[in-house]
C-alpha cells in the first residue's frame, strides 16, 4: 500500500467538439493526493476542474496516461467498481426516492443486512445534522438540506475517497460558511481523503491543505494555501488568488538591491529572500499584494509609490483605496481601518504615498509560457 | 377591492376560458352519451328504431342474465370483448417493446438528427390510414411480398394464411399506434436527468441496477401515459380489423359497428359500447388512484 490514495499520471483527456475539432481538457496531468488530505482544486471555468474529478471517478475514459487508487492501477474500471464516491454539483438526490432511499442506495445495492443499514443510515443523517428526516423527499428540503443529504449518501459506503464537485455554490453566504467548516469537520473525524472543487478563491484558502490551481488542463502550481498564495509561480495564480498589483518590467541588479524597472518609470524594489533570485536584465513580473501597503507618513523610510486616488471603500474591517500612479497604472490598496484618520486626510487630498516593504515583494518569471496563456484565458 | 368582487371576477375569467369548451363539449359529447345510456335500455324495434320500454336484456344478451322469451345470451360476445383486450394489450406491450429503447436512442442523438427523427416518426400521419392499412393487405395477403418472400427462402412450401388472423390485427394496431406510444415515452426520457444515472454507477449500481431503481421509475410516467393513450383507442378499434381481419377475426368495433348498420339493432349496439366505456373508465380509474397515491413523491418535472 503506498502512502498516496491517488496518482494521475499524465492523464490526458481531449473531447470532440459538435462543430469539429477538439479541446484537450486534461493536458497530461500529474497530480499524487495524500491520505487524509484535504485537496482543493481550484480553477475558472471550464479549465478542467469537472474533468479531472471524473477521471477519477471513472465518468471519463482518459486518452492517455494513468489512474491509480490506493495503490491499484483503476483506468480500466467502470465507475461502480471504483472505490470512490462523489458529492455531485447539483447534488443529483434521486427525485423518486425519500431522503432515507437516497441515503441508504449504496448500502441498498451492496445488499446490507436491513439493521444495520437501517442503523448506518440514522446515524449518517445524524453526523450531517439531519437526524429523523429519513421519510422526507428530496424536494421537500431546503438548499443547504439537500446538499447534506447528497454529502451524508456519499460517505455512507466509507469510500477511501470523496470527490466534492463545487458542493458549496449553489449555498447562500453565511450557510456556505458554516458547511465549509462542518466539512472540515467531517474530513478530519471520517479520516478519508477529500478532492474538493471550487470557483470560490476564498474557500480554497480557507479549507485546504493544500491547494492545485488549473488552467487549460493544466495544474498551474500545487500547495499549501499560504505558499500559492505568497509565493505564486506565475502571473495566472497571482491574479487568479487574491487581489494584486503586478509590475511587469526588467531586473535592475546591484550588490546593494533589487529593483524592477517598469516600462512607465516606476522602480519596484525587491528582497529576492527565498524563491526566485532573477539576474541582471531578466524580464520579472512583481507582486505587491493589497494589504501589503501602507501609508507612508512624512517621515517614512524604504521605497513609496504615489497615487492619485479615485475612490476609497469601506468594508467594516478594511479600506480599499483604488487609484493610479503619474502614468496611470492602476493600484490598490488595503489599509487597515484603524488608520481612518489618515485615510480621510488622504481622501481630501486626493493622493496618498504609499509604502511596502521589499522583502514581501514577490518575483514572478515573465517569460513562462504557461503564464502568458493563462492570463490571455482568463482576459478571453 | 373587495375579496368577494376579486372572487366573482376570477369566476368570470374561468367562465370566459371554460366556457366555449365546456359547451361544445355538452353539446356533442355528453348528449350523445346519454342519448346512448338511454338507448342501451331501450327494446329494439321489429324494423330498427326502439320501443319505449326498459329493456335489461341488451345487457343480458351479452352478460348472461338475460330473459330467454326475448333475447338469447350467447358466450360470444365476452369471447369478442376478452379478443379485443387480449390484442389492445399485446399491441400496448409490443408498441412499448419498439417505442422505449427507441426514444433512448432518439433522445441522445445530436439536436439536428433528433429533430429529423421526431419528424419521422410522425410521418405516417401525412398519408391516409386506409391507404396505409391496405398497403399491408398487399404484404401480408396469400400472394403478397410477405408470402412470397417465405416461399422463395424455402421456409414454407406454400403461401400461408397471413392475413384475416389475430396476427395480421396485431401488425396493423402495433403500425398504426407507435406514434401515439413514442411522444408520452419520449418526452419523459428525454427529461431524465443523466446526473441522477451517474450518481447511481457512482454508488456502486451497476447498469442493470441503475435501470431497474433510477431510469425506470422515472421514465414510469411517460410509459404509463403511452400505454392508456394506445390501449383505449386500440381496444375500440375497427379499421384495423376491418380490414386485416376481414369477417373471420372480430373485434368489439367491428361488432359494434355491425350492430348499429348492418343488424339495425341500435339498442344492443348501444349497450355493447357502454361496456366497451366501463372498461376503460375503469381503467382510467385505477390509473388516477395510483397518480394520487404517488402525488407528493411524484418526481419532479423539470
Ligand atoms: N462531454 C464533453 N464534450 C465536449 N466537451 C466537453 C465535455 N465535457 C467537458 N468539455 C469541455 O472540456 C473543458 C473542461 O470542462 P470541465 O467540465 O472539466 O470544466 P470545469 O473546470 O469543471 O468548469 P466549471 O467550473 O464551469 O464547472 C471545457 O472546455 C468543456 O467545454
Ligand atoms: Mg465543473
Amino acid at each position: 500500500m503506498g502512502e498516496h490514495i491517488v496518482q494521475l499520471e499524465r492523464a490526458t483527456k481531449a473531447f470532440a467538439l459538435p462543430e469539429g475539432g477538439t479541446i484537450t481538457a486534461l493536458h497530461g496531468i500529474d497530480l499524487d493526493v495524500e491520505r487524509n488530505e484535504f485537496l482543493t482544486l481550484l480553477g475558472p471555468s471550464g479549465c478542467g476542474k469537472t474533468t479531472l474529478l471524473h477521471a477519477i471517478s471513472g465518468f471519463v475514459q482518459l486518452d492517455a496516461g494513468k489512474v491509480r487508487i490506493d495503490g491499484d492501477d483503476v483506468t480500466e474500471r467502470p465507475p461502480h467498481r471504483r472505490p470512490v464516491n462523489t458529492v455531485f454539483q447539483n447534488y443529483a438526490l434521486f427525485p423518486h426516492m425519500s431522503v432515507g432511499s437516497n441515503v441508504g442506495y449504496a448500502l441498498d445495492i451492496a445488499r446490507t443486512d436491513r439493521k444495520e443499514r437501517n442503523q448506518r443510515v440514522g446515524s449518517a443523517l445524524e453526523l450531517v445534522g439531519l437526524g429523523g428526516l429519513e421519510n422526507r423527499l428530496p424536494r421537500q428540503l431546503s438548499g443547504g438540506q439537500q446538499q447534506r443529504v447528497a454529502l451524508a449518501r456519499a460517505i455512507i459506503a466509507r469510500p477511501k475517497l470523496l470527490l466534492l464537485d463545487e458542493p458549496l455554490s449553489a449555498l447562500d453566504r453565511n450557510l456556505r460558511q458554516a458547511m465549509q467548516i462542518e466539512l472540515k469537520t467531517l474530513q478530519a473525524e471520517l479520516g478519508i481523503s477529500f478532492i474538493f472543487v471550487t470557483h470560490d478563491q476564498e474557500e480554497a484558502l480557507t479549507m485546504s491543505d493544500r491547494l492545485a490551481v488549473l488552467n487549460k488542463g493544466l495544474i498551474q502550481q500545487i500547495d499549501t494555501p499560504r505558499t500559492v498564495y505568497d509565493r505564486p509561480t506565475n502571473a495566472f495564480v497571482a491574479s487568479f488568488i487574491g487581489a494584486s498589483n503586478l509590475f511587469e518590467g526588467t531586473v535592475r541588479r546591484s550588490s546593494a538591491s533589487t529593483t524592477v524597472a517598469t516600462a512607465d518609470g516606476l522602480q519596484i524594489e525587491a528582497a529576492c529572500a527565498g524563491g526566485w533570485k532573477p539576474g541582471d536584465g531578466a524580464a520579472a513580473t512583481a507582486l505587491i499584494r493589497p494589504e501589503q501597503f501602507a501609508l507612508a507618513g512624512a517621515g517614512a523610510t524604504g521605497p513609496t509609490i504615489e497615487i492619485a486616488i479615485e475612490q476609497v471603500v469601506f468594508t467594516g474591517l478594511t479600506f480599499q483605496i483604488h487609484g493610479h500612479t503619474a502614468s496611470g497604472r492602476k493600484i490598490v490598496a488595503i489599509i487597515a481601518a484603524i488608520r481612518r484618520a489618515d485615510v480621510a486626510q488622504a481622501e481630501k487630498d486626493g493622493k496618498v504615498r504609499l509604502g511596502y516593504d521589499p522583502a514581501a515583494v514577490h518575483l514572478l518569471p515573465d517569460d513562462a509560457p504557461a503564464a502568458n496563456e493563462a492570463v490571455a484565458g482568463v482576459a478571453a | 377591492m373587495s375579496t368577494s368582487s376579486l372572487h366573482r371576477r376570477r369566476l368570470a375569467h374561468l367562465g370566459i376560458l371554460l366556457g366555449p369548451a365546456s359547451g361544445f363539449l355538452a353539446i356533442f359529447f355528453l348528449c350523445p352519451l346519454v342519448i346512448m345510456l338511454v338507448y342501451s335500455f331501450l327494446e329494439p324495434g321489429l324494423y330498427g328504431g326502439a320501443e319505449w320500454v326498459f329493456y335489461p336484456d341488451n345487457y343480458g344478451r351479452i352478460l348472461g342474465f338475460a330473459n330467454p322469451d326475448f333475447e338469447v345470451y350467447d358466450p360470444v360476445y365476452i369471447a369478442i370483448f376478452l379478443r379485443s383486450l387480449r390484442i389492445a394489450l399485446v399491441t400496448v406491450a409490443a408498441t412499448l417493446l419498439v417505442c422505449y429503447p427507441a426514444a433512448f436512442q432518439i433522445s441522445r442523438l445530436p439536436s439536428r438528427w433528433k429533430n429529423f427523427a421526431l419528424f419521422l416518426i410522425t410521418l405516417p400521419f401525412f398519408a391516409s390510414l386506409i391507404v396505409r392499412l391496405f398497403i399491408w393487405v398487399l404484404i401480408l395477403k396469400k400472394t403478397g411480398f410477405a408470402n412470397m418472400v417465405l416461399t422463395s427462402l424455402h421456409i414454407v412450401s406454400t403461401p400461408v394464411e397471413l392475413i384475416y388472423t389475430e396476427g395480421a390485427i396485431v401488425i396493423g394496431m402495433v403500425y398504426v399506434f407507435i406514434p401515439f406510444m413514442f411522444l408520452p415515452v419520449y418526452a419523459s426520457v428525454e427529461k431524465l436527468d443523466w446526473s441522477l444515472v451517474r450518481a447511481s454507477q457512482d454508488l456502486g449500481a451497476n447498469g442493470f441496477q441503475t435501470f431497474w431503481r433510477v431510469i425506470f421509475p422515472l421514465t414510469l410516467p411517460g410509459v404509463i401515459g403511452g400505454s392508456i393513450i394506445v390501449f383505449i383507442p386500440a381496444l375500440g378499434n375497427f379499421i384495423v380489423p376491418a380490414v386485416l381481419g376481414g369477417a373471420k377475426v372480430m373485434m368489439l368495433g367491428n361488432l359494434i359497428e355491425q350492430q348499429f348498420l348492418g343488424a339495425r339493432n341500435w339498442p344492443f349496439g348501444a349497450a355493447l359500447a357502454m361496456l366497451v366505456m366501463a372498461a376503460v373508465l375503469a381503467i382510467l380509474f385505477f390509473y388516477i388512484r395510483f397518480e394520487a397515491r404517488r402525488g407528493d413523491d411524484a418526481p419532479v418535472l423539470r
